[in-house]
């Protein structure tokens, strides 16, 4: 597997917690529908709640996932962004990747994109 | 004395649960992974286990990261299950076995291991997608739960070594409880994926299967794999698979008293959305359990 810079993983820590928490706090809270809701209604407007950098909230805004984890957000949070907009982690892991979803489904059915075992 | 009939190890990706949830079992795309659960879904109605300890990490679910326990273990009588954005699964809330998690508190914490308590926590897909496989649709769960989440994300987390010296601490103080219940320990996540970046998509069968063996016959070779091992040969969210070792050292403890466990099943498919599904059963030799049972009975 050619593990490039360009597809390192960003490993959270301590330090990407602490930048992030708040758009972690951020997507905690669409655990809950009333705030589905309000987020749905005005989204920036919902954002304002929250001490976010305007990178941040620029980057939620545009659901760019790969600058949210950049900015300390993780995927287990960001995955209830992803459920409030009713697409699956699958289409944000594809979005991620640069690829349309079929796409990245075919490569994933083919046994994953970046497969040690397929390409040895 | 408690007894420990099975460990069980299995991912637990939330689509898996919200492809039964959808009725999608019999679709082309999941029956694969379904049909590698049957043999243990029998097995499991005909050895429904008392108490599960269930080994997951909490998804931001019961934990926003204000606090990162590394270990932490659910204690209430109780648990409900959480809309995690898209609305709850429709599947029961899980009851706890509050005696028996207490009684793990006071034997981990007097072994070393400094447990958080939890008292109500939500829980989510990582606990219940496994009771989903394992016992299919119910009305109420077949068995008293007791949740026990590991940090497995917020680096640096708990080591693999660490994993499985909490398990045969576990292992230990389940022998040690008084009331004669019939236990198991489920390990659950992984196996590879990864779910972030331009690296999206990562699986590596070849390591998942070394893992498979390794854990069944040398899990020792496995405490020695650094989260950083980890994240480069299954991805980011593959380091889940750490905690399979929590499982697997509470087995170890009860071989180390003369037990015997076989494996019954394994099972090993590509994907579930964006992950390697693997699952191994591995349930206390049989002759022994129908001993103990006749002498139970006796």
């Amino acid at each position: 597997m050619e593990m490039t810079a360009q597809h390192a993983p960003v490993v959270f820590d301590m330090e990407l917690a602490d930048r992030g928490f708040w758009i972690n706090r951020f997507c905690m809270g669409l655990m809950d529908e009333a705030n589905r809701e309000a987020f749905k209604r005005d989204e920036a407007d919902y954002l304002a709640r929250f001490p976010l950098s305007s990178e941040q909230a620029q980057a939620i805004l545009a659901r760019d996932y790969n600058r949210c984890i950049a900015m300390g957000g993780n995927i287990y949070f960001l995955v209830k962004l992803g459920a409030t907009d009713g697409v699956t982690v699958q289409a944000m892991c594809a979005g991620m990747a640069g690829m349309p979803v079929e796409d990245y489904r075919d490569a994933m059915l083919a046994g994953g994109r970046f497969n040690l075992a397929r390409e040895a | 004395m408690a007894r420990l009939s099975a460990t069980l190890y299995t991912s637990h990706v939330p689509a898996i649960g919200a492809a039964m949830d959808l009725a999608r079992d019999d679709d082309p795309y999941w029956k694969p992974v379904f049909d590698g659960y049957a043999t243990t879904r029998r097995w499991l109605a005909a050895h429904t286990p008392d108490v599960v300890v269930m080994v997951y990490n909490d998804h931001a679910t019961a934990m926003d990261y204000s606090m990162v326990p590394p270990f932490a273990l659910g204690v209430s009588d109780r648990f409900e299950i959480a809309d995690e954005g898209w609305g709850r699964r429709p599947v029961p809330d899980p009851l706890g076995h509050p005696a028996l998690a207490r009684h793990l508190v006071h034997r981990l914490m007097t072994s070393g291991f400094d447990m958080a308590v939890l008292h109500h926590p939500k829980v989510d897909h990582g606990l219940s997608v496994p009771l989903s496989l394992g016992f299919g649709r119910v009305s109420a769960w077949p068995c008293r739960v007791i949740p026990l989440m590991v940090n497995v994300v917020h680096a640096p987390v708990p080591t693999a070594a660490r994993c499985l010296a909490l398990g045969q601490a576990l292992g230990e103080a389940i022998r040690s409880y008084g009331e004669d219940l019939n236990v198991q320990v489920w390990g659950t996540g992984g196996m590879s994926h990864q779910l972030q970046g331009p690296g999206a998509g990562t699986i590596n069968s070849r390591f998942d299967r070394w893992f498979l063996d390794e854990l069944v016959v040398r899990p020792d070779a496995l405490a020695s794999l650094s989260h950083e091992a980890f994240v480069e040969q299954a991805g980011t969210e593959g380091a889940e698979l750490t905690m399979w070792l929590v499982a697997r050292g509470a087995q170890m403890a009860f071989q180390a008293d003369g037990q015997r466990f076989d494996e019954l099943h394994r099972h090993y498919h590509v994907p579930a959305s964006n992950t390697a599904v693997g699952h191994l059963l591995l349930a206390q030799r049989a002759e022994e359990t129908s001993q103990r049972q006749a002498s139970s009975m006796a």
